[in-house]
């Protein structure tokens, strides 16, 4: 199915991401080119089919549930571009 | 003596345990040959302190016999997707400016300890999306070979600097990642090995996420036995990927026997595509015909469903990365773009952060997973992924390897296909087959096009059958003389 610039705009916003609005038009089309070729799964008979849900066939062992790591909160804001105290920041989102 | 960076990983060990050179003379080699290379942009970073401090470390090691094994004191290079204590990891993004990790992923914690010298970080598409290494922050990495007409022409991708590297002798060997044929097809397009292994054979702790029902860390190198090396060093079991395959740690030089004899190799009919050009089609004969006289015997398969794991790949993979690039929001790190509101501070951050080709194939995957199109994309490429790995199943009921060409064209100029996201996006319709059923996979050096160009041939095994792939591609390799120093 095509995707017209207005679903653009909105998976846009779904993803976060700012599209200038004159690209709109040529990544619609690029989209939509795209999707038109993944389509052709529709050829394939899947109906009794399971979905992939592991890649290897095995059985995985499974951790304890424990705190195994941490308290080195300098080392996790190291990098963040603002910081307060020991706090990531953010525009202000209530009044 | 042989010019120290014309050595390979398995020669540089024995001249080292000699004593003839120690790793630090070794390492000097590499580094200058790295600066010496510098107009391929194979490198993002390079860390020439950190690469000979490690080579003094350890020829302080040897002099007291405490030598590691195989990869002690060896020059290589790692793809800037690896997250390195203190050094830079760019993923080949805008939006991870200035990130230097507090941590080291486990592959190359695992190489560290085995010994081997880090030269530096090399370059790559944008968070691995890309068949070219034309899509990164930092331009484009060069292949060392050149065009007829003395273009520059591509490394391949995504892991084209590490491919590049290892071609052109700025180092012994590099770590790629495999997501879809990012190790494969850049090692078929610069002449050298690309293994991807078996999915959970190398942890993927620490690397960073692309698609993580694909992604795979594996070696680059110049010959197979390098890469079973190599392999040996990166693999093992980690509690912190929780996808870590739980088996025993392998030696895999050990499987390099040299003897094929009564191996059953099939060659899967579906891979003979139209436009596929002549020489690559008379390349995978010879090199059917080699492994016949090594004594292998070879059998036409059918994989009947090899058309759609190219249009199921760019389903899943995208998908994925929709969900994994969330977390680059300009809160926690790299880049932030100011807005007035949360949702636009995240809106402009990653709209500046990420490239053209990120945002396509995250705009794609917010589509598939959207309300209403989930089973009608995500879940329907899921199946037929499933009818994919039972195809591989079955045949590998029969035989105990595929032989297949690994991409369908030689290295192509730079600034070709650019425009064309889906004549790009074909040139993994080798390799993501085995991608998807998660199976180890290796590219070798088969011959070279009209044009002197390399081109590969592609080992697919079974699950965990590393050393099968690793035992049939050294015995190709010694019988083709290809790529070998």
């Amino acid at each position: 199915m095509p995707l017209d610039e207005a679903t653009v705009k909105k998976i846009a916003f779904l993803a976060r991401i700012k599209v200038p609005e004159d690209e709109l038009d040529h990544l619609a089309a690029e989209l939509s080119q795209i999707i038109g070729w993944v389509e052709q799964l529709a050829e394939v008979d899947t109906g009794a089919i399971t979905p992939m849900t592991v890649v290897a066939d095995m059985t995985w062992p499974k951790r304890d549930d424990t705190v195994t790591d941490g308290g080195y909160a300098g080392k996790v804001l190291a990098n963040a571009p603002e910081v307060k105290g020991s706090f990531y920041t953010v525009p202000k989102v209530v009044e | 003596m042989d010019k120290l960076i014309d050595l390979d990983i398995a020669r540089a060990r024995d001249g080292l345990a000699a004593g003839e050179y120690s790793s630090e003379t070794l390492t000097r080699a590499h580094i200058e040959a790295v600066e010496a290379a510098r107009n391929l942009n194979a490198y993002i970073t390079e860390t020439p302190e950190i690469a000979l401090a490690g080579a003094r470390e350890s020829d302080v090691r040897r002099a007291k016999g405490e030598a590691l094994g195989a990869m002690d004191g060896i020059p290589i290079a790692v793809k800037d997707l690896f997250c390195t204590e203190g050094v830079p990891t760019t993923a080949g993004s805008h939006i991870l400016d200035g990130f230097v990790p507090g941590y080291e992923s486990t592959v190359t914690k695992n190489l560290k300890a085995a010994g081997a010298v880090m030269l530096g970080k090399t370059n790559m598409d944008e968070f691995a999306m890309g068949s070219a290494c034309v899509t990164g922050h930092f331009g484009a990495a060069k292949n060392p070979y050149q065009g007829p007409d003395g273009k520059d022409l591509v490394p391949g991708g995504s892991s084209g600097g590490s491919a590049s590297a290892v071609a052109a002798r700025t180092c012994l060997g590099a770590i790629g990642t495999d997501t879809g044929g990012s190790i494969r097809q850049p090692a078929s397009f610069c002449g050298i090995v690309g293994l991807k292994p078996t999915y959970g054979r190398c942890s993927r702790w620490g690397i960073v996420a692309f698609a993580s029902s694909l992604d795979q860390a594996g070696p680059m190198t110049r010959t197979v036995r390098d890469a079973a090396i190599m392999l040996t060093a990166m693999a093992g079991f980690d509690p912190k990927d929780s996808t870590s395959a739980p088996v025993k740690a392998v030696d895999f030089e050990a499987a390099l026997n040299r003897d094929i004899k009564g191996l059953r190799i099939g060659i899967p009919k579906e891979y003979r595509i139209k436009g596929m050009p002549e020489e690559i089609d008379k390349l995978w004969k010879k090199g059917a015909s080699l492994l016949r006289d090594a004594g292998a015997e070879t059998v036409e398969v059918s994989l009947a469903h090899t058309k759609y794991a190219l249009p199921a790949y760019y389903i899943v993979a995208p998908a994925e990365a929709s969900s994994n690039l969330a977390r680059y929001d300009g809160v926690r790190y790299g880049l932030r773009v100011p807005g007035q509101s949360l949702d636009e501070m995240y809106e402009n951050t990653r709209g500046r952060g990420f490239g053209k080709e990120v945002r396509r194939r995250v705009l794609i995957g917010t589509y598939v997973l959207s309300a209403g199109y989930y089973d009608a994309y995500y879940l329907k490429a899921q199946k037929v992924r499933a009818l994919i790995a039972e195809d591989f199943r079955e045949v590998f009921e029969t035989v105990d390897l595929l032989l297949t060409p690994t991409a369908p064209s030689a290295a192509f100029p730079i600034g070709e296909k650019m425009d064309d996201p889906l004549a790009m996006y074909l040139n993994d319709v080798f390799t993501v087959p085995a991608s998807l059923a998660g199976l180890p996979a290796v590219s070798v050096p088969a011959g070279e096009d009209n044009f002197g160009l390399p081109l590969g041939l592609q080992f697919i095994g079974k699950p965990f059958d590393e050393k099968t792939v690793l035992r049939a591609a050294d015995v190709f390799q010694a019988a083709s003389g290809f790529g070998s120093s």
